[in-house]
């Protein structure tokens, strides 16, 4: 089996987003069982700063090669920061998805949502079930 | 659902780490490492591909040219032994049952090389139409393919099957041994690249695969899924059928007009195709480019004047490239290169411009 890196110092959600709150903003990539899982990373499609992003719902598209995904936001609030340079360099969420390969930043409406997203070994264990 | 069928390189697959999908009824690797490094691999040194999937249906008997000559678009009784030919297969109403390569074995044999996806109802169609004093056999299951693409292919091959290939031109084959079972070795392909297809019996396909492996270490030589052949058979224009070709496609809207012998006729399907070429196509296969960041995909819309026009047959990053290429079908108005197009990508408009294809010009065998 394919082994995860899923570092202990942010949360993640079941859609395979992780979140690292600082202060009351949370920074938002995909998990590196996202990236491996879709392959060579072609294209990635963000919202705008000033957006308003819902937990659970759609921010953006991921594409690789074969196919296209939603990104799914992990925390609601507002975007106040996007990583410009993947429209240049979508393979950075290949390359570095923890670091490099950000997306976005949300200022936090409400922490508890954050606290309400998987730790790194829950989400070990969802990604465990899952792969049956 | 139905358990996948297994080619005789399954276990060889899962073993190399490949993400396993289903294909046409198959279990086929997608990919082994990234579609874009094998991608890579075909186009500057090579590429082995499992397609054992394919089908191939033989006809033989007194019957058998002529039969061939009822069933598919291009000419077979001037195909000499050794010889390959594309061809579509047609039905009365002028659409395409199937795309394949038809293989001149001897004088009353040949066997046509099909789409996994259709070799059933192909082979259906032929015994449907196939007339008399011909036989028309399915040995898919019995028959491995190997295909061995990009231009380190022959000294690959060569090493591995102690051939000599450089007089093998482009669309002929010869029939060698393989440890002591015959092999078929064709130059064809569906990447654009130079290369080889081998012919195989089941129980010999994985020495094969092995052998060609070893033989192409010192190449750079890498296994291939079928990821690496959509982006590959892209780049070269290469219809697929189910996305450019169809029951009710004729060849001629696929631009496919070299390989249909319409002067001639006389096969299934030419007297529609005539007929519907005499009226005029409302729509034309194209090939475009995309003018903004942005991936066009099977079933996007396409749009000219604020109108939607066509349908995106197939898209793909163009890894060669590394812009956006696709193929789609637009009004032969709207089909001449240098026409602004729209992709609808998610409601939103990206400018594209029909361009020449193929889209990439890999060089074909060296002749030196």
């Amino acid at each position: 089996m394919a082994d995860y890196d899923i570092p202990d110092d942010r949360r993640y959600s079941a859609e395979d987003e992780w979140a690292r709150l600082e202060e009351d903003r949370v920074s938002v990539g995909v998990t590196d069982y996202a990236q491996q899982q879709l392959g060579d990373i072609v294209f990635v499609e963000l919202p705008a700063v000033g957006t308003t992003v819902e937990k659970g719902e759609p921010f953006g598209v991921i594409e690789s090669v074969k196919a296209v995904s939603d990104l799914y936001a992990p925390v609601s609030g507002q975007v106040v920061e996007v990583n410009t340079d993947l429209a240049e360099h979508p393979e950075h969420v290949n390359e570095d998805c923890y670091g490099d390969g950000w997306m976005l930043t949300i200022e936090v409406e409400d922490r508890a949502e954050y606290d309400g997203l998987l730790d790194a070994s829950a989400y070990r264990r969802h990604i465990a079930e899952r792969k049956g | 659902m139905t358990e996948s069928k297994r080619t005789p390189l399954y276990e060889t697959h899962c073993r190399l780490g490949a993400r396993m999908v289903d294909f046409a009824g198959f279990a086929m690797p997608v990919q082994y490492t990234s579609i874009l490094e094998e991608h890579a691999a075909v186009r500057e040194r090579a590429g082995l591909f499992d397609v054992s999937h394919m089908g191939q249906i033989y006809l033989s008997g007194s019957g058998a040219v002529a039969a061939a000559e009822r069933l598919v678009s291009c000419p077979v009784a001037s195909l000499g032994q050794g010889a390959v030919r594309y061809g579509l297969l047609c039905n009365e109403t002028g659409g395409v049952v199937d795309d394949v390569t038809v293989y001149r074995l001897a004088n009353q044999a040949l066997f046509l090389c099909v789409n996994a996806a259709n070799t059933e109802k192909d082979y259906r169609w032929m015994l449907a139409h196939a007339g008399e004093g011909v036989q028309v056999e399915d040995r898919s299951p019995r028959l491995g393919l190997l295909a061995l693409q990009g231009p380190a292919s022959q000294a690959i091959l060569e090493r591995a099957c102690g051939l000599a290939l450089r007089e093998l031109k482009r669309f002929r084959f010869i029939e060698g041994a393989f440890e002591g079972t015959r092999t078929l070795i064709s130059r064809t392909g569906y990447t654009g690249s130079d290369g080889f297809e081998v012919y195989v019996e089941s129980e010999t396909t994985l020495r094969l695969w092995e052998a060609l492996l070893r033989a192409g270490e010192p190449f750079g030589l890498q296994p291939c899924g079928l990821g690496a052949r959509d982006t590959l058979r892209l780049e070269a224009a290469l219809p697929l059928y189910g996305h450019e070709l169809d029951d009710t496609t004729s060849p001629l809207e696929a631009r496919l007009d070299r390989f249909v012998k319409l002067a001639q006729g006389g096969f299934i399907g030419a007297q529609a195709i005539a007929k519907r070429k005499a009226q005029g196509h409302p729509r034309l296969l194209v090939g475009f480019t995309l003018e903004e960041r942005g991936i066009a995909r099977a079933g996007h819309v396409l749009a000219h004047g604020g109108k939607a026009v066509g349908v995106v047959t197939s898209g793909a990053p163009s890894p060669s490239l590394g812009i956006s290429i696709g193929l789609g079908y637009v009004p032969p108005s709207l089909a001449s290169v240098g026409t602004q197009l729209f992709v609808v990508i998610r409601e939103r408009n990206i400018a594209a411009r029909v361009v020449e294809t193929p889209f990439v010009k890999a060089p074909g065998p060296r002749r030196s």
